[in-house]
């Protein structure tokens, strides 16, 4: 007589519990799915070409990902809000520029200062795009992508067709880009640091936890008295300052700088963001996901590279790769949400 | 009859004097004269669009008021946010759905007042404990770790009501929280409501069901057309009397429905089977014919319709029409076959908030006025001027999108827009939530003129009065199967919510 007698398949144990852990495995599926196709890749392409997995070539690989990694981080948190910041590659090349600058005129600046100075640039582009968004009640895309292509003309502007290059850089700077700690590369640690940090900000602290409050539900998180326009506002500065901190990194590994630095990187971030599971309608998606989607679209395009696939297919690639996980991400959504109704109406009275 | 500790004497905890709040050119508060004072539970009713929920906002800092005062214990303030309110003691629970659906049910309720660890960190263990706690007070099953999405319309009242009792508030207000739960959930949040009037907390409740108002209220507010018209203790009114104050005249509130030839069956429903939700449903709806299902919240009622319309699939058993049957999982296929269907959860899937009135009410009927695939906006507005009279939606103008209606009046756009489609058989999932009694008795005789033109009516209901006035026959549900079928002469309250709790044996005589 009971209908509680008919268990459901899949993987619940218990009613309630069934259904949390059914989300929680989303996630988790979702993560490790990213490591497994970096593990197949980084296979297939090894076997093909045995020298992708020298150390040399990995190092590239990490280093490579590293920047995106620090720019798809700011990018979740402006996602995860329901707003979007085209503007990060511009925002990086101006940042990027002024660390070069400032390095090829006085080569005993204080390191730490250049780092400041960047991410503080970077802060107040984020700055602007917040104010524009929160009070001038812009959409985001259409005040980033106006911002998009301001900061880019203030850097030519400013670069006045100039560009710095590595031999007036000073060494100590340059190596920030090549030395390691413990083998690591510094580059990659920061990158881990950044990652970890805007991670841990999320999950664990109440702002953190707001912003995906304002990304599923705004007007709700208004009614809870959330005070948006303040998340809101701190989650672009943030954006913003971690582009500017890209920026700093960007001079130092490559050592070259123009005007078109960080060009369409805004593009590639927010694929990666994608790619790692954050839902582009905010609320949902983590940094680590993102950051794992970074490395995965670095590690594609390394690996076409290194197989010498022509550049029109690494694009292709992945394009087919973003639809994959949009369509993915899609199927699995609509699963789990019968999935949860079922168990709700499951509740015994 | 409850009776409360209020005396006249004792101090408002808040005050509202004289405030207004216009929208453009709606003036949707103009005399919002209330006082709530410690230990009273009282009522604010009024019809749809009378500015109940406008009050309210003022109240909990949502909106700001144009001119008045408000005073929290005597002292005059400001909220400038829902935050302000909060930290004044005042707790809200809103109409409109406030819920969070990407996150689980703990953060919900604490979004913004986590329990904080060391280094200012959430501490996960306290949140889950504590809205545990909130959980169990309300006596409902639910995993505090599980998400929003997904739950249906009752839980997630319940969340709200969580929500709005998880910090000690010394004044709750309720905008309607019961319209989307029975019975026995109704009584649990009454006895949560007894406990806070006993610690001395006032309670603004919104309902625009009467025998709630009269048996957990004090004292009442009446409201009509944006002011307050009367303010009474519940002891000195008769529900008759409220009724006139809240409409400014007569009116009969029961509309039961007309004896009509019943025809041949029209909506054959065969071993519908949902694994885990409801099980080997069969039953058949008659032209003329409106036949409720009754049941608790959970019981898999809004699941049996869905699963007719085509919206959720079947693991087995089938719907015909007129004897044909219909493909599963299709809903345009059920439509065209002549099936409308009025949701429970409107928002989501009833109306578009953002298009206009006309629009929303007249979608279904979108290639019936275009010609040439363009749809005039004469024949659009023609006939949804038509229903927006015959319902009495109270609106501005039509042009104006859906979101600036008041919540009753969103509910009768839905109506209206399944109600033009002239179809054959008619699924109501809740038709009269959050409607007022006067509309209530419109929409009644409605669903009556209609049945007599050989429509055939599946109706789900929680109010009972509504189940007992308006149907044919009652099919009860308890726990995903069909317990009972009950003639109109045999259905009574007490055999349907025997039914309903799973006593069969008892009823089918
Ligand atoms: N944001 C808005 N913009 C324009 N008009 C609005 C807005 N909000 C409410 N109104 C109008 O104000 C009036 C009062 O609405 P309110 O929501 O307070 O009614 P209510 O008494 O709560 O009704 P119900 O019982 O249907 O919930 C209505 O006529 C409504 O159309
Ligand atoms: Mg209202």
């Amino acid at each position: 007589m009971n209908v509680e007698a008919t268990p459901a398949p899949g993987p619940a144990v218990g009613e309630g519990a069934g259904a949390r852990r059914l989300t929680e495995w989303v996630f988790r599926v979702r993560e490790l799915g990213i490591i497994a196709a970096l593990a197949l890749l980084i296979a297939v392409t090894a076997i093909l070409e045995p020298r992708f997995i020298e150390s040399d070539s990995l190092r590239n690989l990490a280093l490579n990902a590293s920047i995106f990694a620090i720019l798809a981080a700011g990018q979740t948190l402006v996602i995860i809000t329901r707003n979007v910041d085209l503007s990060v590659g511009s925002v990086l090349g101006l940042s990027a520029f002024l660390a070069g600058d400032l390095l090829s005129g006085n080569q005993d600046l204080a390191l730490p200062v250049v780092f400041v100075l960047g991410i503080a640039l970077g802060a107040a582009c984020g700055l602007l795009n917040g104010v524009l968004v929160t009070w001038g009640r812009v959409p985001a895309l259409v005040v980033t992508l106006g911002t998009l292509y301001a900061f880019r003309g203030i850097a030519f502007l400013w670069t006045d067709g100039r560009q710095v290059n590595a031999e007036t850089l000073p060494d100590a700077f340059l190596n920030l880009g090549t030395d390691s700690v413990l083998g690591v590369p510094f580059l990659v640690l920061i990158a881990l640091v950044v990652v970890l940090a805007v991670g841990q900000w999320l999950r664990d602290y109440r702002a953190g936890r707001e912003l995906y409050a304002i990304g599923s539900n705004p007007e709700g998180a208004r009614l809870a008295g959330v005070r948006s326009d303040r998340r809101v506002l701190s989650a672009f500065v943030l954006a913003g300052a971690l582009a500017g901190l890209g920026g700093v990194l960007f001079t130092a590994r490559f050592g070259t700088v123009d005007a078109t630095a960080g060009t369409g990187y805004e593009l590639t971030v927010i694929a990666a963001a994608v790619v790692g599971g954050v839902a582009i309608f905010g609320g949902t998606g983590s940094v680590y996901g993102a950051a794992l989607g970074a490395l995965l679209l670095g590690t594609i395009t390394s690996s076409l590279i290194v197989l010498r696939v022509e550049a029109f297919w690494q694009q292709a690639s992945i394009g087919a790769l973003l639809l994959l996980a949009i369509a993915l991400d899609r199927f699995v959504g609509l699963r789990v949400d019968a999935a949860l109704r079922r168990r709700s109406s499951r509740r015994a009275a | 009859m409850a009776e409360g500790v209020v005396s006249e004497a004792a101090a408002a905890l808040v005050e509202l004097r004289d405030a207004t709040k216009s929208y453009g050119a709606v003036r949707a508060l103009r005399d919002g004269n209330l006082a709530l004072r410690p230990g009273e539970v009282r009522a604010l009713v009024g019809e749809n669009g009378a500015g109940k929920s406008t009050l309210v906002k003022v109240l909990g800092g949502v909106v700001r008021r144009d001119s008045g005062d408000m005073l929290v214990d005597g002292q005059s303030v400001d909220f400038h946010s829902p935050h302000d309110a909060r930290d004044a003691g005042i707790a809200v629970i809103y109409q409109e759905p406030t819920l969070f659906p990407d996150l689980s049910i703990a953060e919900n309720v604490v979004m913004g007042y986590h329990p904080l660890g060391s280094f200012k960190r959430i501490d996960r263990g306290a949140m889950n404990g504590q809205v545990q706690g909130l959980l169990d007070r309300l006596g409902v099953k639910l995993d505090p770790e599980r998400p929003v999405r997904g739950l249906s319309i009752a839980d997630q009242q319940i969340v709200e009501i969580a929500k709005a009792l998880s910090f000690d508030a010394r004044v709750l207000i309720m905008d309607e929280p019961t319209a989307a739960l029975s019975g026995a959930e109704v009584e649990r949040l009454f006895a949560v409501v007894r406990t806070l009037r006993e610690h001395g907390a006032a309670v603004l409740f919104i309902s625009h069901r009467l025998e709630e108002v009269f048996t957990i209220c004090d004292t009442v507010t009446v409201m009509r057309d944006g002011a307050v018209v009367q303010d009474a203790r519940i002891a000195d009114m008769t529900p008759d009397e409220m009724v006139r104050r809240m409409v400014g005249r007569e009116l009969s509130t029961l509309f039961p429905k007309q004896d009509t030839a019943i025809g041949a069956p029209v909506l054959k429903v065969h071993r519908l089977t949902c694994e885990g939700v409801f099980v080997d449903i069969s039953f058949s709806v008659h032209a003329g014919e409106i036949v409720a299902l009754a049941g608790l919240v959970g019981a898999g009622r809004s699941e049996v319709a869905r699963a007719i319309f085509g919206i959720d699939k079947p693991d087995a058993g089938h719907v015909e029409i007129d004897g044909r049957r219909l493909p599963a999982g299709k809903p345009l296929t059920a439509m065209r076959a002549g099936i409308g269907f009025v949701p429970e959860d409107r928002r989501q899937q009833g109306l578009v908030m953002d298009l206009s009135i006309a629009r929303n009410a007249t979608m279904t009927r979108m290639r019936a006025l275009s010609r040439l695939g363009i749809i005039g906006s004469g024949a659009e507005n023609r006939l949804a001027r038509e229903w927006a009279t015959r319902l009495r939606l109270k609106f501005h103008r039509l042009e104006n999108p859906v979101r600036f209606l008041s919540g009753g009046n969103q509910q009768k756009v839905v109506l209206a827009k399944w109600l033009a489609t002239e179809p054959k058989v008619l699924i109501l999932d809740e038709p009269t939530r959050g409607i007022d009694v006067g509309t209530k008795a419109e929409v009644h005789r409605l669903m009556s003129e209609l049945a007599s033109h050989g429509l055939a009516v599946l109706m789900i209901s929680s109010e009972l009065p509504e189940v007992l006035g308006m149907a044919d026959r009652v099919l009860v549900m308890h726990e995903g199967r069909l317990t009972a079928e009950l003639s109109r002469a045999d259905a009574d309250e007490e055999s349907v919510i025997r039914a309903a709790t799973g006593h069969v044996g008892e009823v089918a005589a």
